[in-house]
């Protein structure tokens, strides 16, 4: 019995681990879809950030000089991404592929010819990584029987990103829901003509967005490099920026329901490696590649309208042209 | 929702051979610099870069070999993604495409090699990967048309799904028994797809060896197709009409549901048709991963070659030899490998792509006073 309670509690304290950068990258894809920009870029910005992050923590030893340069090459990425659609009216997919591939391509490229360790950057010291914050009287509280330990291991002792990405959540809805820039957001997403009409800029506010946007990938791969992980890998995303993608489709565009799609896929992935060579009573063993695809099965279940319905802001996708 | 792929029609337009000569040269120019200026800022010389890979895409018989080889595939995912680009269709799941594709020749090849002959299995394996290809790429298209869910996303998503089905079918159904690495037995050396250098040996010419078969022939043939498709048939007019303004085209009494599916199935198929080169011609056995990228490829091949096939053929050259050229990098260079030939990819998409009319104001100035713009 207690076993099996701390054993819960230890998967859902490595769901939270492992959701972390989904929420981050999730709420920064909140942010470019409201406001009519597609951004399927998320995994490539979130792969130049951690490889950003990884190299300037491990040359200046500081993780906040990491995090800093992983928001700064993400942010970078997000305005190119700009640049190309709302200045040049490009097409929002194509964009988002040339920055993923650029991000897939020029991590390695410099990682080769700056650390010479095929692609990776090397391990980071202690110190300059984000470590467990162990909260106070972790130790004595969690003797407590069967609460104790739900502080011990599930609250206490993640690093302070995991925090910081459970408080975006929050406030990316008090932002998008009760501020005058969440409001105009919204509307030019669904209506740009509308905002334009009320003599607000478009172009702004849409490059508004896209830095909001920017900077949450900037984390999310800050977190992977120099908090989940010790060091920059080659195509250390694998993935998470259209699980991240998906999940936000699945909550809808809107902060809480997405933070649960982000726990939920996270809850999966956590479950997946622990279900491995396991038979579950009545089913029989459930082959690993079925958890793994379920938020995509799910997504596209979704999308198609078979489990509620999910509706992309109304001007998602369309370059503003601006009437003369 | 689905994107268009036309520019904003200015007034004061420039020449055709601007438009569809000069801007996309300057496209592919800014891409190349931009590359330069990356292989500077890691410390090499990018003109030795440029050497290295031409001769090592075309110095030897052999890599020419394996530069066409490339080529092939670039070619089916390439000309898959124009095929959808024509009806305002993104596929973008053109990888999961050829790794369902390969499936589907692999499975034709296990079940009836050492059954039938070579004459009746290889086109049976041909057919099989164009219709799981296609399958692969109905749902979505299905979707898209019937439910409204946005194409781009479900293809991704199906890109996915592919990789975790492969990888189930390969570790646990069709693993060779008593072996460690996920992958088929080897499939009975009659029902390979022959080498090139194989054929050209029949008619008395001597090749080096080379990965290239005649799958090849099958790309050059697919070329002609899509030509034919959407330039001079009954449907690929709907699918041109759907893509310029499909309200106009529902007006006009075009079925807009049925041209989306039908788009995707071609477009399927053709992408589908990586998995004959790749399976039947190269490793004569289902492995993992065999798609290594090239369905994201064929999105630059098609943004570069303009989504005509004979654009195709010319980008799918430069990508082989970029391929071919990238992997001789590793060997000549203390900082450079064929990662780089990611980065041009990617900045080919960006230029050629996403930025595609970033010159044509300034064309349009230069050339509206030059030139007064023929009625067109």
């Amino acid at each position: 019995m207690e076993d099996a309670w701390l054993l819960t509690l230890l998967t859902f304290d490595a769901t939270l681990r492992v959701a972390t950068p989904l929420i981050l990258a999730a709420m920064a894809g909140l942010f470019s879809e409201r406001s009519g920009i597609i951004d399927i870029g998320l995994e490539g910005k979130m792969l130049a950030a951690a490889f950003a992050a990884a190299a300037t923590a491990y040359v200046t030893g500081s993780h906040w000089f990491g995090l800093g340069a992983g928001i700064a090459v993400s942010f970078a990425l997000a305005m190119l991404h700009g640049f190309a659609c709302i200045t040049h009216r490009g097409n929002q997919v194509v964009s988002g592929v040339a920055i993923n591939i650029l991000a897939a391509g020029l991590t390695v490229v410099l990682g080769i010819a700056w650390f010479h360790q095929g692609g990776q950057t090397p391990a980071l010291p202690t110190e300059a990584r984000f470590t467990p914050i162990i909260w106070p009287f972790a130790e004595e509280i969690g003797r407590i029987p069967i609460l104790g330990p739900i502080y011990r291991e599930l609250l206490s002792g993640h690093n302070l990103l995991v925090y910081a990405a459970l408080a975006i959540v929050p406030l990316t809805w008090y932002v998008v829901q009760r501020t005058r820039f969440g409001l105009r957001l919204r509307a030019v997403g669904e209506a740009p003509e509308a905002v334009d009409t009320a003599g607000i800029s478009v172009t702004a506010l849409r490059y508004g967005a896209l830095a909001c946007c920017g900077v949450l990938c900037g984390i999310a791969g800050a977190y992977l490099s120099t908090a989940h992980s010790a060091s920059f890998v080659r195509d250390m995303t694998a993935g998470k920026g259209f699980i991240a993608l998906a999940a936000m489709i699945f909550g809808k565009w809107r902060p809480g329901p997405a933070l649960g799609a982000c726990l939920l896929f996270g809850f999966l992935d956590a479950v997946a490696i622990r279900l491995q060579g396991i038979a579950i009573p009545g089913i029989g063993e459930i082959p690993v590649q079925a958890i793994q695809a379920l938020p995509y099965i799910l997504t596209v279940i979704l999308l198609a309208g078979f489990i509620g319905k999910a509706v992309a802001p109304k001007a998602i996708g369309m370059p503003y042209v601006k009437e003369r | 929702m689905r994107r268009k792929f036309h520019p904003v029609t200015q007034s004061g337009q420039p020449p055709r051979w601007v438009d569809v000569g000069l801007i996309p040269l300057l496209n592919i120019a800014a891409a190349f610099l931009v590359s330069g200026l990356i292989i500077l800022i890691i410390g090499e010389d990018p003109l030795e870069a440029l050497q290295v890979l031409v001769a090592g895409a075309f110095g030897r018989e052999e890599a020419i070999g394996y530069t066409l080889y490339y080529a092939t595939n670039f070619t089916f995912t390439g000309l898959a993604v124009a095929v959808a680009f024509h009806a305002g269709l993104f596929n973008i799941g053109g990888e999961g495409q050829a790794y369902i594709g390969g499936l589907g020749a692999g499975l034709v090849a296990l079940g009836l090699d050492g059954h039938l002959p070579a004459g009746l299995v290889l086109p049976a394996a041909i057919l099989a990967a164009a219709a799981f290809g296609a399958g692969w790429a109905y749902i979505p298209a299905w979707l898209q048309a019937h439910r409204g869910s946005h194409i781009v996303i479900t293809t991704i998503m199906f890109n996915f799904i592919a990789s975790a089905l492969m990888v189930y079918l390969l570790v646990n159904v069709l693993i060779k028994p008593g072996q460690m690495s996920p992958e088929s037995r080897e499939f009975e050396p009659g029902v390979w797809l022959p080498f090139m250098h194989e054929v050209l040996a029949w008619i008395g010419i001597e090749v080096s060896r080379s990965p290239l078969n005649l799958s090849f022939v099958l790309a050059l043939l697919a070329c002609v197709f899509v030509w034919f498709f959407i330039w001079r048939s009954r449907p690929g007019y709907a699918i041109r009409t759907v893509g310029f303004n499909d309200t106009a085209a529902r007006y006009a009494g075009i079925d807009t549901r049925r041209v989306i599916v039908m788009t995707m199935a071609v477009s399927g198929a053709l992408a589908g048709l990586v998995g004959v080169n790749e399976i039947m011609g190269v490793q004569h056995r289902l492995l993992l991963d065999f798609t290594a990228g090239y369905g994201f490829t064929g999105i630059a091949v098609s943004l570069m070659g303009r989504n005509h096939p004979v654009g195709i053929v010319l980008a799918s050259l430069l990508f082989g030899a970029l391929y071919q050229g990238g992997a001789e990098l590793d060997f000549e260079f203390h900082s450079i490998t064929r990662d780089m030939v990611l980065v041009i990819q990617g900045l080919v998409i960006l230029f050629s792509g996403a930025l595609a009319y970033m010159f044509n104001p300034v064309m349009a100035r230069l050339f509206s006073q030059t030139a007064p713009a023929p009625g067109e």
